[in-house]
């Protein structure tokens, strides 16, 4: 469809949706164009919540995307604190929290994931928290300092950033991990051991192998049950266990849905007037054929936006990336290309005890995925080689003193 | 404040007053330039926002860090006047400034 004129309605104002709009508008789209989001404040940068701006380093304004007025002069409706509560698709309709309708002739839904609540007892207490949103990062801003016990539940990546930002806000920080490593779903045993060591060295705590079966407190935690019977204090808890989709009301409306709502490369769900972005979608990727992905990341969420600008505009789709994402912890730089899938050999590159070194993961000859700490090079040719495809030597790939240029030619 | 003139890769030039404090791709991003497009947002991590600093602007525009440089190493159609525009940051010194943008970011 190429129909300048549409009225493009997107649901939810976050990094998706926000990138969208404008890119509508830099692609040449005439017609009116809704924004939906259910916070008060423009789309905005969240990757730095757990980061800069936790430590006090960047402000509201620099995380917004765009300044308001960008969506009044760029003939952008930005309607935020509502959100749609049932799309009725033969219609072309949708019904908002605020009890307003919005007809549409092409609906994007860039709702989003939220966060994984934990069903145990004491759940609901103040102090027990979450970090998704900039409302959040306020919250938990307020909570951490020196004299306090930050509890981090869940040692993914949140909960390491948070781990650092809290240290260096003068919190005492535990991490509490229910696998044996922390960054177990998505890192090699190499890459956990070094974080786990880099946080130790930092002053955070970890129990690993911890079950939290409970939060304690009288209106406001103040400790952590753990499974065997310990009770660790604390004055806050950062709970970082994973993020689901806000896909219902794609599910209400029939659009096919399985970890998310179901989309092509063009970004559009089984309905061909609705399209869907960013972390509430379910995607292929042309690197690794056949295979379906929930991605959470910005770069994801840009490439979508991409391609559904692309599609709704009549331009040709843009080239398929190669997914990756990034993490800063103190003074680590930690850069991910690519997923590790069908990995039979990984290779390191570099030495983890200088905090600068690479992961390799490899099926066959086949760069799969690289981790690369404080180490650009390795990042950025990696994420080359996992898109070209090109046959990898093991050995020059193992030897540093070969450079990575080499080793890709 | 200062007022920076953004060329796209086709000659469109965009002459934009950016606030003190931002970066370069920062003013680049809030007024919607193509040709920039800073997956990032700015934490150094992509290369996506390099652009080429107008020859006499660059000592003005100051040095690239071990990172920017060795990020930039492996960008696209890198130059000797290439940076990262997320890494330059706009003062009342850089009034005037003119970048321009490559064919690409990727």
């Amino acid at each position: 469809m190429t129909e300048l004129s549409a009225h493009v309605v997107i649901l939810g104002a976050g990094h998706a949706g926000g990138t969208l709009a404008a890119l509508l508008r830099q692609y040449g789209h005439e017609g009116p164009i809704t924004l939906v989001g259910d916070e008060p404040i423009p789309p905005y940068q969240r990757p730095p919540l757990s980061k800069a701006w936790l430590k006090g380093e960047a402000d509201a304004e620099s995380l917004a995307l765009k300044p308001l007025e960008f969506y009044a002069e760029n003939r952008i409706d930005f309607r935020p604190s509502t959100r749609a509560v049932k799309l009725e698709r033969s219609a072309r309709r949708v019904h908002l929290a605020d009890g307003s309708t919005l007809s549409y002739d092409i609906l994007v839904i860039a709702t989003g994931a939220r966060a994984i609540a934990l069903p145990i007892p004491g759940a609901e207490l103040g102090g027990v928290m979450f970090l998704r949103t900039a409302a959040d990062a306020e919250q938990l801003k307020a909570a951490v300092g020196p004299g306090k016990t930050l509890a981090v539940v869940g040692g993914g990546y949140i909960g390491l950033e948070v781990a650092a930002s809290g240290r260096a806000l003068g919190a005492e920080v535990v991490v509490l991990e229910r696998e044996e490593r922390v960054l177990a779903r998505v890192a090699c045993q190499a890459l956990s051991d070094f974080f786990t060591a880099y946080h130790q060295q930092h002053g955070v705590k970890f129990e690993l192998g911890a079950s939290v079966v409970g939060f304690e407190g009288q209106g406001k935690v103040s400790g952590v049950r753990l499974a065997d019977g310990r009770t660790l204090a604390c004055d806050a808890v950062v709970v970082g266990v994973g993020a689901t989709p806000n896909d219902e009301i794609a599910k209400d409306a029939g659009l096919e849905c399985a970890r998310g709502v179901v989309v092509d490369l063009e970004a559009r769900t089984s309905d061909p007037a609705v399209f869907a972005i960013g972390d509430v979608t379910h995607r292929p990727m042309p690197i690794y054929e056949g295979r379906m992905f929930r991605m959470e990341s910005v770069p994801n969420a840009l490439e979508q936006a991409k391609q559904a600008a692309c599609a709704i505009t009549g331009r040709a789709a843009p080239a398929g990336e190669v997914p990756w994402q990034w993490s800063d912890q103190y003074d680590l730089k930690l850069q991910i290309a690519g997923y590790a899938f069908d990995v039979d050999e990984i290779v390191i590159r570099g030495d983890p005890k200088t905090a600068k070194f690479a992961v390799f993961h490899l099926k066959g000859k086949q760069l799969q995925s690289v981790e690369a700490i404080n180490a650009p090079p390795e990042f950025m040719m990696g994420k080359q080689l996992i898109g070209n495809r090109k046959p990898v030597d093991k050995i020059k790939l193992a030897d540093p003193s070969i450079s990575m240029k080499e080793v890709a030619a | 404040m200062a007022k920076i003139t953004y060329i796209e890769h086709d000659g469109t030039e965009h002459v934009i007053d950016v606030k003190n404090g931002l970066s370069v791709m920062e003013g680049a991003v809030k007024n919607n330039i193509p040709g920039i497009d800073a997956d990032c947002g700015g934490a150094c991590a992509c290369a996506t926002c390099h652009v080429y600093v107008d020859e006499t602007w660059l000592a003005k525009t100051g040095d690239k860090s071990a990172m920017e440089e060795s990020m930039l190493d492996f960008a696209e159609g890198v130059e000797p006047n290439s940076r990262l525009s997320c890494q330059i940051k706009v003062s009342d010194d850089l009034d005037g400034l003119v970048v321009r943008m490559p064919e690409s970011q990727h």
